[in-house]
Parts: C-alpha cells; structure tokens; sequence
C-alpha cells in the first residue's frame, strides 16, 4: 500500500460530485480521496453511477455540484482536452483511420515534440504493451486483445497523472483476461500512475485494486482493501457484491462486552460480530467457504439435510435445506479432509461465529 | 420448398428490378446513340431513317448506311456546344464547392444537436427537399427579381443604388442550384456523421485535441464517404440541369440541359438533341461511375462497423 | 450545443425555407405584386379550384405518382433484398450500377431517351409511359431506404423461424416483411414525391391529355410570378410537410428494434 501523501500531485480528490440526469440522480454527493500512485477500483452493477463518476473525472461531463482536484489543480471547469488525465474508452475507441502509429502519437501532437522525439516515444510505447513492430497496422487488423493494448498505450502516451479506465477487460476471454490483470498491475506499478478503473466484475477488482470503492444507486457506500470489503461488508449489498454469501435474518440480542452479540433466527441462536442496538432486525452475513459441513450429529452444528453437492473442480458447492427450510450455500476445498456427505443424507453445518458478520437489514 | 423453385423464386427476386431497368434505362441509351446518327425530318418520327424490321438483312444494311456524323460534325464545329459543356462543368463545380462549404458545418451541427431534436431537424431539411423542386426555384424568382424582396429590401436599407440584376444572370443560377441541391448534400453527410462512434471524438479530446482539431483529424477523415457520395449526388445532376438556369438564368448562362431542351422542343432537332444527349453523357459518365464506388465505399464502411462491433470481443 | 453550431444550423434552416415562407405568405396577399401587401386574402385560392386545367393536371400527377411509386416500391425491395441476401453474385457490379446510376443521371438525358425508346417501339404517350419512367428512376431510392432497414435487421429473428420450422416464404411474408415494412413505405412516400414533382422527365415523355401538374406549372411560371400558383405550391407545401410526417413516424417507430 502506498503512503497517502506520496507522489502529491496524483492525489484525486473529489469533494461531494453530484451530477443529475433529467429526473435521475447518476452521482450523489460522492466523495473520494485517492492516494498518489495507488490501483483504485470503482465497482458496481450497471446504472449505480460509476461510469458516470468516471467521466466526470474525465472531462465529458460537468458536475452539478461539487469540485474535482488532482493535486493543487481544480479540474471541475477545465474542458477534457486540458485536463491532465486521460481515459481509456470501453469500446477503444482507437481511430480507424490511421495506423497505430499514429494513434499512438496522435496525443503527442502540439506538445513541443520534434518528429524523432515522437517516434522514439511511440516505439517505448510498444514496448510497454509488447507490440514491438505494429507501427504501421490498421485498427481493424487487430484482435481485441491487441485492439486493447494499442488503446492502453495510448491514453498513457501523454504521461497523464491519473488514468481512468472503463471496463478495459470486459471484451476479453476469461484466460485473456487473468494474463492482462497481471500485466496492467504491472504497468501501473512500474509507472506510479494513478489508476482508476471501472468495472462490475468484483473478482477482477479484488485482483486489480489497492482499494475498492463500491457504489450503489449514484453513493459510494464502501471503500477499503479488498479483504476489507469481503469480510467486513457495510451492508448486504456490499456482501453480495463481493462474492456469494448467505444472509439470515434475524432480531439481535442484548449488547455485551467485546465484539461478538447474539441474534435471534429461525435456525436458533446465532454468533456474530458487529453492533447494534439490541431488539433491531438484523441480518447475518456468511461466507460459503465458512460454513463447515459435516456428517449427521457432530457437535457444534446446525442440522440439515444435503440437497446439492456441485462439483467445480478446486472445490464443491454444498447447498443444505435446514429444520426451517431455509437454504445454506457452502463451498468446501478439494481434496476434503474428511468422507464426502452424499446427497440426501443428513448433515450439520457449522458456523464459527468469527466469519459471521451482523449488517442492517 | 423444392431446392428449384427456392433458386427460381431467388432468380425472379433478383432479375426483375435488373430486367426492367435494363429495358427502361440501357436500351434507351441505344437508342439515344442511333438516333443521333440520323438527320432530322419533317415526319412522324421527325428523323430518318427508321428502322424497319421487316425490311430483313437488306433493310438493315440501307438503315447502317443512312447514318452519318452529321450531327456531332456540327457539334464538334460550333463553338456554342463546347461552351455549353465547359459552362455546365463549371457551374456544377462551383456550386457543389459552395455547397461543400456550407453544407459540411451544417451537417456537423445537426448530427452532434441533442439527441432528441436531431429527428426534428432532419425531417426540417428533408421538407425542403420533398417539395417541388420546381416550386422551389420559382419562389427565388419573387426574391431575386428587380422587383423583388430582396432589391427592394436592400434600397430601403440604402445598401444599393439601383436594383441589381441577380436574376437571369450567373448569379441568379448558382444561388438557385446552391439552394436546391443543399438537402441532396447535406443529408447524406449528416447520415454518415451522425453513425460516427461519439467516443472517437471524446478519445481525441481526452488526448488532447481542440474541438476543431478533432474535427479535421477524426471527424472528417471519417466522413468523407457521406460527403464524397452528397457531392455527387449533387455535381452529376446539375451538369444537366434544365430548370435552374431557364428561369434564373439569362440568354448568356448556357448550359447544356437547356441547349439540349431547345435543339428538341423549339428546333423539333431530334437527332441533334440526341447528340447532345451522348456528349453530356460523356461528360457525365466517369462521375457516374465514381458515385457508385463512394456509395459501395459507404455501405461496407456501415457494414463493417457492425461486424467490427460483433468480431471486437475475445480473441 | 455550441453557439458555432446554433447560428449555422438557424442560418441554414433560413436559407431553406426563405423562399418557402415568402411564397406562403404571399399566396395569402391580395394584391398580384409582390412588394405591395394589399391584405390577407384567400382570393388566389379561390382562383386556383377554379382553374380547370390545373386541378386535371393535379389529378393526372396523383395518378401518375400512385402508379409509379407502387411499381417502385416493389422493383426497389426486391433489387434491396438481392443486394443483402444474394451475397456476391455474378453481375452484382453492373447490378449496383444499374441501381444508382438512375437516381444521378440529369434528367434531360434520361426522359429524352426514354421517349426515343418509346417512340422507337410505337408506344403511345400518355400516363402510362409517365408511370414507366418514374418508377424507372424511382426504384433506386426505394432500394436505398430498404436495403439500409435490411442492414439493420437482426438476422437471429429470421433464423429463429426457421428453427421452429417455418420456410423461407413463410418466413419472408411472416417475419421479414412486417419488420421491413415502415421502410418500404417510406420508399414509396419518396418514389411518390419524387414523381409528383417531376418536371423534364414528364414533359419529354409525356402525351396529349396526360399534362401533369409541374408541367401545367411550368408553362404558367415562364409567363412571371403568378399568385395562383403560389397557393399551389403553398398546397403542395402542406401535403408534402404531412407525408413527411407521416413517413417519419412510420421509419421512427419500429426504427431500431429487431
């Protein structure tokens, strides 16, 4: 993690940006603080603001209320092609006109560069995303992995201080896709650029980002590491975001010393850690891959019968029908440690009270 | 449905549109050709000679043998039928320059209006080009004339002295083809324009570019199929014009549209106006063809943005 | 939008429709000249119903027009279908060509041409070699407005019929007519106007009882400004706003889906 004060002139600082359309609100009084040079992630399903935010950022949309600063510059009037930051687009956007070359170099122009410095310029380009040699290729005859590096290259050939990306890898294949996850970590490393990418894949955030900011209907509602945001979710939606978790309902008991407190649920009573004020409806957030199940009488275990038992390869998703009828998803890691439970046989499910996490209803 | 009479039902789909257009568009152009080798009579048909179809292969070799140069002789010598054509090649030229002018902003500023009054203006410019055209030109006349609005309001402002004689005058006629060709330019442009992925504009932006220096970097480059095929589709039609010039124009705008109506409603010279016809298909013919490869460039440029779009994900 | 682009685009609608406006306003001035008002008046169109051979010859153009864009409208679609489905046939060179050269060519050359065919094969002139003409240089208009609905059409939907077992005139009459449909009435509308407008081609292939109305109008404008004619045209100007109207709500509605 990077320290917040380095590389001062990279730090993004946005202070309550709010942007309406017609009668939507798209952005609501959002405010971030970026530390100079870090991998940061802006996550959420389509329509929670997010690319909006992005374009913000960007220059293509100006904000009904609040101010952009990147470092000592206040961005929020500057028109996008005077703004020290530059995007690349979801689509790519590359000029099919002109070869990559010169897309490469289109930025370069009215910089005071001399034609030399340019073309030296674009050749480091390449190099960067491995496309040594593809000066004089067309955009059409490129794949779409090669299309996205052209356009990566591009948007960072003006050294900007801060790079937003929309969706860089949504039009790749899932291999594809991890070996550019890798590779872009490692440009922004090697760069210190600040990144912002925006996406609605959370696995791809969590192996991108420094920090995650979550949005939700126009608000950020979380920010943080991604452990963070997986283990210690602010709301449900946050923990469903992130990944599968099972949410029980519940009332929560009377307030005790430490971090740990009762709540009252249809399966009996559970454990979990967080806050609150007791007699509230609450609900109880667990991860799959905590919930240990086991063969029929074991004993710290709620009882169950096994309905579904998926094999996935690394490991096998479980789902439990209990006393009440609801239903437990569970995931256990291959190889197992004990005999597999089969199908229709009864089960208990264990539910160690340190990964259970009480949210708001 | 029998594999024969899908190819059959296929064949008929395809042939018709081509079997009448080749009857009702190429034969004619025969025709035109053989009639402008004959020499006009006072008869019905006013030329000979007339092929007679009985007449077997002696009646053919008498018709060959009536047919003569006479008539692009006398186009070739006088001096009025190759003004006539540099006349009309210039006037088409010009005016489709202007219109490349004026029509290239305009289109530019309609395809990038808000998106819900983009349908507003084209149906705006399209009325224009849907009424008659004939209607159209002669409301110039009421402007243009020495009685006209245009005169009187510019000696009420003082700006002129006396009248100016725009119309039946060369300038009478370029305002008249500039007006009524600027729909012809300006919609298919602004369909070109309008299909422009906005992020192309955004990126150049993003890296750096003014709005007019995206605009002739990305914006035109990109649209010079849609103002390639408006220019012809403007430039190859006025070169005939006919009505412009008769009632905007003077006796001293030639062109060949008129010389060839007068050779064959007023001279009753069949033959000598179908010559004309050939020389001003002539002079047409290799932009014709250019027409036809722009729109052919346009519509793989639209079909390849669709593909392109498919083929983009994945490897 | 940009103050640049605001005053070109009002700029540019005054220089079109300038003239138009000068025109309606003055088929309601009383007075015959056109720098003197002389008060609102309907009296030109009054004139103007009365006038015998002029409503004949609108009369003759309507006919002439719904003919010509009926024929139009079929030999473009199915030139439209060709082009989209038939993928590269043998001639589809000269088939283009033949499509497109029509709609550029100057129309002396091709009316003049036209009449020499008809004259040549013994064809009387009338309204029925005016159809022939029009719907000759209507028919690629046609296929340009078809063949770019057909280019946007998603192909799955056809292939899904087929799928579920229908064939492929079940499915041309079934699925890809009724979605093509607002775009073939929107070739008609044009093949429709273009012919209703029409004045060289008609006036060279035209025959005796067969004047149609821009040939009436001709010969009355070579004589000066004439107020009837404005409340003609001013007419005309209104039927042709509502058909545009008209044909783009029809290419608006079912525009982009399927």
């Amino acid at each position: 993690m990077h320290a917040a004060h380095s590389h001062p002139d990279r730090r993004l600082r946005l202070e309550r940006v709010s942007k309406r359309f017609g009668g939507h609100q798209a952005v609501d009084a959002v405010s971030l603080d970026l530390a100079g040079g870090e991998f940061f992630c802006l996550l959420g399903p389509s329509g929670c603001g997010k690319s909006t935010l992005l374009r913000l950022v960007a220059g293509f949309e100006t904000p009904d209320s609040g101010a952009i600063r990147l470092g000592e510059a206040d961005l929020t009037a500057l028109p996008p092609h005077r703004r020290p930051v530059n995007m690349m687009f979801q689509s790519y956007a590359l000029f099919p006109h002109l070869s990559v070359a010169a897309n490469l170099a289109y930025g370069l122009k009215g910089l005071g560069l001399s034609r030399a410095q340019i073309a030296e310029r674009v050749t480091s380009l390449l190099a960067l995303v491995r496309l040594d040699g593809f000066e004089s290729r067309r955009p059409d005859k490129l794949s779409g992995g090669q299309r996205q590096r052209v356009a990566l290259a591009r948007a960072l050939a003006r050294e900007p201080r801060l790079l937003l990306l929309d969706e860089p890898l949504g039009a790749l294949d899932r291999a594809l896709r991890e070996e550019t996850q890798g590779e872009l970590r490692a440009i922004q490393k090697r760069l210190g650029t600040s990144f912002v990418v925006v996406t609605h894949d959370a696995h791809e955030a969590m192996a991108l980002a420094d920090r995650i900011g979550v949005m939700e209907r126009g608000r950020l509602v979380q920010v943080g590491p991604a452990r963070d945001l997986y283990e210690r979710p602010a709301s449900r939606y946050v923990a469903g975001l992130l990944g599968d978790v099972n949410l029980i309902e519940g009332r929560l008991g009377p307030a005790e010393p430490g971090a740990f407190r009762s709540v009252e649920t249809a399966l009996g009573l559970l454990r979990a850690s967080g806050e609150g004020e007791a007699g509230v409806r609450v609900v109880v957030a667990i991860r799959p891959e905590r919930l240990r199940v086991g063969g029929e009488g074991e004993a710290s275990g709620l009882p169950g019968t096994l309905t579904e038992a998926t094999f996935l390869g690394d490991r096998i998703r479980y789902r439990v029908t209990m006393a009440d009828g609801t239903a437990l998803r569970a995931s256990a890691a291959l190889p197992l440690s004990g005999p597999a439970p089969s199908v229709g046989q009864a089960v208990t499910v264990a539910m160690p009270s340190d990964s259970a996490r009480i949210l708001p209803a | 449905m029998s594999g024969l009479s899908r190819r059959l039902g296929r064949g008929l789909v395809r042939g018709l549109p081509f079997l009448w257009l080749a009857l009702f568009f190429l034969v004619p152009f025969a025709v035109t050709l053989k009639i402008s080798f004959s020499s006009p009579a006072t008869a019905q048909p006013p030329y000979l000679p007339v092929l007679e179809w009985e007449g077997g292969l002696e009646g053919w070799r008498e018709f060959l043998e009536a047919l003569d140069f006479q008539n692009y002789q006398m186009i070739a010598a006088d001096a009025l039928y190759r003004d006539a054509a540099l006349s009309s090649l210039g006037y088409a030229a010009l005016a489709t320059a202007i219109l490349a002018l004026i029509g290239t902003p305009t289109a530019y500023a309609m395809a990038r209006a808000p998106a819900r009054w983009q349908p507003i203006l084209v149906a705006l410019v399209i009325v224009p080009f849907w009424t008659s055209f004939l209607i159209r030109v002669y409301a110039w006349i009421a402007i243009l004339k020495p009685e006209g609005l245009l005169n009187a309001a510019l000696l009420k402002i003082g700006l002129i002295g006396a009248p100016l004689a725009i119309l039946d005058s060369p300038y009478g006629v370029l305002i008249g083809l500039t007006y009524a060709y600027l729909p012809f330019l300006v919609l298919p442009l602004y369909a070109v324009m309008s299909r422009l992925d906005p992020a192309l504009t955004e990126a150049a932006a993003d890296l750096g570019a003014s709005r007019t220096r995206a605009f002739f970097t990305v914006t035109l480059p990109l649209s010079l199929p849609g103002l390639a095929a408006g220019a012809l589709l403007c430039f190859i039609p006025m070169v005939g014009e006919f009505i412009i010039p008769d009632l905007l124009g003077g006796s001293d705008t030639l062109m060949l549209g008129r010389v060839l109506w007068s050779e064959f409603f007023s001279n009753r010279d069949w033959p000598l106006a179908s010559a004309v016809a050939v020389l001003l298909l002539i002079l047409v013919v290799g932009p014709v063809v250019l027409f036809r490869e722009a729109e052919l460039r346009r519509e793989e440029a639209a079909r390849g943005e669709v593909e392109g779009a498919v083929r983009g994900g994945g490897r | 939008m940009s103050l640049f682009a605001r005053t070109v685009l009002a700029l540019a609608l005054t220089f079109l429709y300038a003239p138009i406006l000068v025109l309606i306003v003055y088929s309601f001035n009383a007075s015959k000249l056109v720098t003197v008002w002389g008060g609102f008046s309907t009296h030109w169109y009054g004139v103007l119903f009365a006038d015998g051979p002029l409503i004949a010859a609108a009369l003759v153009s309507l006919k002439v027009a719904v003919l010509s864009a009926a024929i139009a409208g079929v030999l473009g679609t199915c030139a439209a279908l060709a082009l989209d489905r038939h993928g590269r046939f043998f001639g589809r060179g000269a088939y283009t060509g033949l499509l497109y050269a029509p709609m550029v060519m100057p129309e002396v050359i091709t009316g003049l041409s036209l009449l020499l065919l008809f004259v040549g094969i013994g064809l009387d002139r009338g309204i029925g070699t005016v159809v022939i003409a029009h719907a000759t240089f209507a028919t690629g208009f046609v296929a340009v407005v078809v063949g770019a609905r057909l280019k946007g059409l998603d192909r799955s939907l056809e292939e899904a019929a087929a799928d579920l077992g229908a064939g492929p005139t079940r499915i041309f009459f079934g699925i890809t007519l009724p979605l093509i449909a607002p775009a073939v009435a929107a070739g008609f509308l044009l093949a429709f106007t273009l012919s209703l407008d029409d004045l060289v081609i008609a006036s060279f292939v035209s025959g005796p009882g067969a004047t149609t109305l821009p040939m009436r109008i001709y010969s009355q404008v070579r004589l000066g400004v004439n107020p009837e004619i404005n409340a003609a045209s001013t007419l005309l100007i209104a039927t042709v706003g509502l058909v545009v109207l008209a044909a783009s709500w029809l290419t608006g509605r079912k525009g982009r889906a399927g």
